[in-house]
């Protein structure tokens, strides 16, 4: 009995390191939806990867409305989650006052910047992706006018339009492009029938590429332009699938390595705090080329688009960055 | 392009965004015209747009997609009877309740079926109803403004948009010429004259809860499969609640409803579109001012400045039976 009991206390006290050994991660998405086919999506793709190879179950939480995120952050770091990311600007705050209660547990926040010592916030040059996918559409576009359309009306998508519109400046100088924005809540992320409608929209002034810089609302967007013959471009994770040969391209947003880089980091105990800026050179932000949209893009599509990737990399060009000064130049 | 252009432009938008209205508020029209208060229009209109999707998407047939979406509204809408015509219970609390069901239940079913965070699959073309051109469409829009305005405005939308203006004078001949519609309308204003004469009233409104579930089946399956081409979650975003505006708006009557909402989907599409331009002199012009037009529109009628709206006498009163 005595035995018995010993044994069952050290397999007790094993379990504890093995437990010690390993991480808990939590990911806290933004209100999107977790399959968004875009950003929110490219977040849970990160986590599924470093499941995969490491075993390491991770917990997440989609939040369905503003206030949510704090809660849901606040709970994981409660129950010992480590680390907890979050993604989204909106949960900027909630990681503020969630970061300083729990001192010891690591924060990831994605999209946004928070300054304590245990918040690592990943930023994105979006602006340097989105000139990218601008001076595809400025070569693509037969009317010399495309279109944007944005999610919810803040900073960081204005963002996205201004990279793009500079991009599709430099690809035709004379290009017109119609901006538009779903809306200025929570809920412009998820309303594709008012994206399709702000699509058709710009479809009837004219514009024959529409990029949607929109979460789930974007579904709506690229719906509308196949149907109706024109060219779209996805944003966050690769959609070029969703209509094989209207999808343009994507800009793609790599948030699936700033989740990944996060859970493993932790793993290893590399995790670092501070900011990190990813964009064309890290390869943080790209355009996405695959079977889907291969005959769209001709040869001297893709060398314009290469020598803009080289001289962003290169410095000899500078995209502007809206949220820098919170104007674009025209 | 010149103003007409875009003038014709948001007209054709005006018309795709006023079809889900316009059916849901001739549904709102038959229930409360009869007596019973119709604020679940919302999560019928939600619940339909999720079987429409679902049995579009499992069968690639959109009329099946049709039947589906209508079956269940008719379903939500007996609840709503059961509860509020045969059980008496209040209207309002009933109403609510289906809203809260259909969206946390399509949430929920979606996610569990598709896995997809409660969207459906996309649908392929078999799947949707497309959009109809007319003949000599395409010829005649470069012919003039009134070819462009038969091309675009008239020609060029799916089925379901034909059939809801068709369902207004469907709705209007009903209600005001047939006996079934004399007998609605009086046991919505009067439901004991009605009963003295010796017609179930029971009956009637049970009649009149199910035309509401039939029409607004119609208007979730336009969301859901005609306008877009999946389901997503709480893709009616409100509209249950500005087709009611609309028809306390067009004072209880057919064919003030469908300008009520044509004029509230003109509201929208011109929202949409002035997103962003500045107005001569003014400067840009916030968009909600536009979005919000709608209930402010509806509060000063309420409020007695564009004439009187009376709504159904006995509206949102259950009938008890003297003994």
């Amino acid at each position: 009995m005595k035995k018995t009991l010993l044994s069952l206390l050290a397999m007790a006290a094993m379990s504890a390191t093995a437990l010690a050994a390993d991480i808990k991660p939590a990911l806290v998405y933004g209100t999107g939806g977790k399959f968004d086919k875009s950003f929110n999506e490219a977040a849970f793709n990160g986590a599924e990867k470093f499941k995969t190879e490491t075993g390491i179950e991770f917990r997440d939480f989609e939040p369905t409305g503003d206030t949510q995120g704090e809660q849901a952050i606040r709970n994981f770091a409660s129950k010992g989650y480590n680390p907890v990311v979050a993604v989204s600007f909106a949960w900027t705050s909630a990681i503020e006052k969630v970061a300083a209660e729990f001192p010891d547990t690591k924060f990831v926040l994605v999209d946004s910047v928070v300054d304590k010592p245990n918040v690592r916030s990943v930023v994105y040059n979006e602006h340097e992706g989105s000139y990218l996918v601008g001076v595809l559409a400025g070569m693509a576009s037969k009317t010399g006018k495309v279109g944007f359309i944005g999610g919810m009306d803040i900073p960081l998508i204005r963002k996205f339009e201004c990279g793009y519109e500079q991009g599709a400046r430099a690809a035709n100088p004379k290009i017109e492009v119609f901006q538009n924005m779903t809306g200025t809540t929570g809920a412009a992320w998820n309303d594709p029938v008012r994206g399709g409608e702000l699509t058709k929209n710009q479809i009837d002034q004219g514009a024959d590429v529409v990029y949607a810089a929109a979460g789930a609302t974007g579904l709506g967007v690229l719906q509308t332009a196949a149907d109706n013959g024109k060219l779209s471009i996805g944003v966050d994770s690769n959609q070029n699938y969703l209509h094989p040969g209207s999808v343009l391209t994507s800009m793609v947003k790599r948030v699936d390595l700033a989740v990944y880089n996060a859970f493993s980091d932790a793993k290893n105990d590399k995790f670092t705090a501070g900011v990190q800026a990813l964009g064309v050179k890290e390869d943080g932000v790209g355009w996405a080329l695959d079977d889907n949209n291969k005959s769209l893009i001709t040869p001297e599509m893709q060398a314009a688009v290469d020598k803009a990737k080289a001289d962003i990399i290169a410095g000899t060009v500078k995209v502007h960055d809206y949220m820098s000064d919170n104007s674009c130049p025209k | 392009m010149d103003y007409i252009d875009i003038f014709i432009s948001i007209l054709g938008s005006t018309i795709r965004l006023s079809i889900p209205l316009i059916f849901t508020a001739l549904a709102g029209l038959f229930s409360e015209r009869s007596g019973v208060f119709d604020i679940g229009l919302e999560g019928k209109m939600l619940s339909s747009a999720f079987a429409a999707a679902c049995v579009a998407y499992i069968t690639g047939n959109a009329w099946l997609g049709l039947l589906a979406g209508i079956a269940i509204s008719v379903a939500l809408s007996l609840v709503h009877g059961f509860a509020s015509i045969t059980n008496r219970g209040n209207q309002i609390v009933s109403g609510v309740a289906i809203n809260f069901v259909a969206a946390g239940l399509t949430i929920v079913l979606g996610q569990a079926w598709f896995g997809q965070g409660g969207r459906t699959p996309q649908l392929t073309a078999s799947g949707r109803f497309g959009e109809i051109k007319f003949p000599y469409a395409a010829e005649l829009r470069d012919s003039g403004y009134l070819g462009k305005f038969y091309a675009d405005v008239i020609s060029g939308h799916n089925i379901l948009t034909y059939m809801a203006f068709a369902a207004v004078p469907i709705s209007w001949w009903i209600l005001y010429r047939t006996r079934f519609g004399l007998r609605l309308r009086a046991v919505g204003e009067n439901p004991g004259a009605v009963d003295t004469a010796g017609i179930s009233v029971t009956w009637l409104r049970y009649r009149a809860v199910i035309c509401a579930g039939i029409l607004c089946g119609f208007s979730g399956t336009y969301l859901a499969i005609a306008q877009s081409a999946a389901f997503i979650k709480d893709m009616s975003a409100g509209k249950g609640y500005i087709a009611l505006a609309a028809l306390i708006f067009a004072k209880w009557k057919p064919v003030p409803v469908m300008f009520a909402c044509l004029l509230f989907g003109f509201l929208d599409a011109f929202a949409n579109f002035m997103q962003g331009k500045s107005v001569p002199g003014i400067g840009e012009v916030p968009v909600q001012i536009f979005q919000a037009l709608p209930y402010v529109l509806t509060c000063i009628l309420l409020a007695g400045f564009i004439g009187v709206a009376h709504p159904p006498k006995a509206g949102g009163v259950p009938y008890t039976k003297e003994r």
